[in-house]
């Protein structure tokens, strides 16, 4: 039988939603009838808006879809102004202030706290310089992702930019791949440096030679959430660059017409994959879906990979990168992708003086202005805006990632970029990495849905509970040794139940017994490798420090974590178009 | 009317009539499981695998841990709530950190 959720889809979905969405931005919160919440919440992802957590009612996250990362000349100015205008909730949050803009780790841009009241002049804002939230989020596909500084980069064998492009083009509001029976990832790599993350998507593009022809090798069948990490296979298929279209075509209408709709749990692709296999995959693909013969796979570049491979080079695009055209790239770490508005305005003001205007989003939640003329890149890099955004952090600056968390999230356990955040400065001032260890990363999730990609991090926290003296506090399972590259690895789930405030001790003390164990110069990936899970859960202990975790209580029960008053019943919501308390009904 | 009961969100809440009334991230303390040793079993709910109705209470089956042992995964029919009044169709959610016996 098929899910509720597939019956509403059969009613209403895709485009047409939007003249829903429109009309009850015009009438108002309470016009949404009370018995269709559920209903009218599931389709409204697909316009991007996605209903935030309980305590929370009647304000939206956005997610702004921008293919690749690629923000063109005269986006981040309104970006800007829509979180300055739309983005402002009922209370502060303490690390970020009263508006900022989400980098997220699929290079798209998550906004919170909108009312249904001001979609139609967002829409107009966004739409007036190219940018949509369409299916930016719900069953279709989703933001294109890819190699960030695709075009501009030495390392590049094909430009990936107008391949991503051209998919978001192509697909992006195409009815019939529009009602997929879940999210549907595309990553296009086009360097050898792997950056595009293809193993962990639904179907990636990963460049590869054959016969002397640049193309692209199809992996099928990544992803991340829900405690079932798979990664992406290789289904021996090679296409050329103007075929990826329509094997595109053919792989997401396979999806549509054999995913499972009657268990949303099961209806990745990842899981036709383990019941298919990729030999399966390749024949139903060629026999139903493409008119075309699959040429077999090319040869890949994934041996030259660098891009979180473990070996201590950077690959992420961070830093100070010679364009072939001889302009600069600068890479900015943004701690935890969060940057409050007057920065974003700010940086918006940087990229037209000193580039072209234009910027991009990595898949870390970092942020790159491209075209620097290089007489002014000095002068660039002296801005005092890279004092907090710096080209050059320091590696646990540099290394994390955390994703949403209670302050917005249904599915979270725990609070998540606030407390990163602290983690990050902790681990700064007061541990030191051992030698010639530059890279480093903690990826820091609020539940097993990963959002933040803990799966593949030197150290992956996942949100947990505990008991502290009977009480329960916010904890994080512990997973060790993770990463991408040629031969890509997920975490070791080593140390269960953390609780928050003795994190940055394990990490602390786990460091240490690497800098007395390691043999010479080892990569930390090839230290957890070379153990087994006993010698590992050996080698450190969680601890209280100096460090003071501000959220060890249940941040989840709270209306808004960082309020004066954060008892449920206090919450205002759900709220007017002005943030004034509706009247409840019962 | 007739009361509706799902899970949403990849189980991140359960839906009583279009209001949502049960959320993940909290602890329920289990007695007589056959969940894992632990008596009771300290258990976090980490998603709501299926909803159900046996009037007047509204179930569930949730994915979680116990936080004593570590053993992870899905409970038998627990009653999350009651829909006492279905005209009415309001919902009387349970008390999670008291004990709860799950269905066989
Ligand atoms: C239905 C439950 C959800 C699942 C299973 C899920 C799973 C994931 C996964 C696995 C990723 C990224 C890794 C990849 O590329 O595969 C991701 C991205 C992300 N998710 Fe979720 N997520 C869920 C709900 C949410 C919610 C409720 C929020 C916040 C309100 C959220 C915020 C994010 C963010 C910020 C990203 C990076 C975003 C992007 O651009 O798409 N997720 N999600
Ligand atoms: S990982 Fe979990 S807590 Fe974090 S944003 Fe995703 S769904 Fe929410
Ligand atoms: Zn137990």
């Amino acid at each position: 039988m098929p899910t509720k959720v597939e019956n509403w889809k059969d009613e209403v979905y895709g485009n047409e939603i939007r003249d829903h969405l429109m009309t009850f931005a015009e009438e108002g919160w309470d016009a949404i009838p009370e018995d269709e919440h559920d209903a009218w919440f599931e389709r409204f992802k697909w316009w991007g808006l996605y209903h935030q957590r309980s305590g929370q009612e009647s304000y939206f996250m956005m997610r702004i879809g921008t293919p690749n990362g690629v923000i063109e000349p005269g986006q981040l100015d309104v970006i800007a102004e829509v979180a300055d205008k739309y983005a402002r909730g009922p209370v502060d949050n303490p690390e970020f202030g009263d508006a900022y803009c989400d980098w997220t780790t699929r290079q798209s841009i998550q906004l919170h706290w909108i009312k249904i009241e001001d979609i139609p002049e967002i829409f107009d804002m966004l739409e007036s310089v190219g940018l949509s939230t369409q299916q930016a989020c719900g069953d279709s596909w989703r933001n294109i992702v890819g190699c960030p500084v695709a075009g501009k980069d030495t390392h590049e064998h094909i430009d990936a930019w107008p391949v991503a492009e051209d998919l978001h083009d192509t697909f992006k509001g195409d009815d019939d791949y529009a009602n997929l029976p879940r999210k549907w990832k595309v990553s296009v790599t086009g360097c050898d440096q792997g950056c595009g993350q293809g193993d962990i998507n639904d179907l990636a593009f990963e460049p590869a030679e054959k016969d002397g022809e640049l193309g692209f090798n199809v992996r099928v069948g990544g992803g991340l959430a829900r405690k079932e990490p798979r990664f992406a296979r290789d289904i021996d298929v090679w296409v050329p660059t103007d075929r990826v279209d329509d094997m595109s075509a053919g792989m997401s209408a396979l999806f549509r017409e054999y995913g499972d709709r009657e268990d949303r749990f099961n209806a990745r692709i990842k899981f036709l994959m383990d019941e298919w296999g990729p030999e399966k995959m390749r024949s139903v693909l060629q026999e139903e879906f493409v008119d075309f013969e699959l040429p077999s796979a090319g040869e890949d570049m994934r041996d030259q990979y660098t891009y979180n491979a473990g070996d201590n080079e950077h690959g992420d695009h961070v830093g100070v990168y010679e364009q072939p055209d001889g302009n600069y790239y600068v890479g900015l770490n943004v701690l935890v992708g969060r940057m409050g508005v007057d920065d974003v305005y700010e940086l918006a003001d940087l990229a037209d003086e000193y580039g072209s205007g234009e910027v991009r989003l990595t898949q870390r939640q970092n942020i790159i202005v491209t075209d620097v003329d290089s007489d002014r890149l000095d002068a660039f890099l002296d801005e005092p805006l890279l004092e907090d955004y710096s080209p050059d952090p320091h590696p646990f600056m540099r290394g994390s990632i955390a994703c949403t968390g209670t302050e917005f999230c249904s599915l979270s356990i725990v609070e998540t970029k606030n407390r990163q955040v602290r983690y990050a400065r902790w681990l700064t001032d007061n541990v030191s990495l051992p030698e010639g260890v530059e890279d480093f990363h903690i990826h820091l999730s609020g539940c097993t849905a990963s959002c933040a990609q803990p799966q593949i991090a030197d150290i992956s926290l996942r949100g947990m509970k505990t008991r502290k003296d009977g009480e329960p506090v916010e904890a994080f399972d512990i997973g060790l040794g993770g990463g991408l590259g040629e031969n890509p690895l997920f975490a070791d789930w080593v140390e269960m139940r953390v609780a928050a405030d003795e994190v940055p001790g394990y990490i602390d003390n786990l460091l240490d017994a690497f800098e007395a164990k390691r043999d010479g110069d080892e990569t930390f990936r090839d230290f957890v490798a070379d153990r087994d899970e006993a010698t590992l859960q050996d080698l450190a202990d969680p601890e209280e420090t100096s460090y003071d975790d501000p959220y060890l209580g249940n941040t989840k029960m709270t209306w808004y974590p960082y309020a004066e008053d954060t008892d449920m019943q206090s919450s205002p919501a759900p709220t007017d178009a002005d943030d004034q308390p509706l009247p409840s009904d019962d | 009317m007739t009361t509706d009961v799902h899970q949403l969100d990849d189980g991140a809440w359960i839906s009583v009539n279009d209001s949502r009334e049960v959320n993940v991230s909290d602890l329920w303390l289990l007695a007589k499981s056959d969940f894992c040793d632990c008596a009771p079993t300290d258990f976090l709910a980490e998603g709501f695998v299926e909803t159900g109705i046996d009037p007047p209470n509204i179930q569930a089956k949730i994915a979680g841990r116990c936080i004593t042992c570590g053993t992870e995964g899905v409970t038998n029919w627990l009653t999350v709530g009651r829909v006492i009044e279905p005209e009415s169709g309001e919902f009387y959610g349970v008390v999670q950190d008291s004990v709860h016996i799950p269905e066989k």
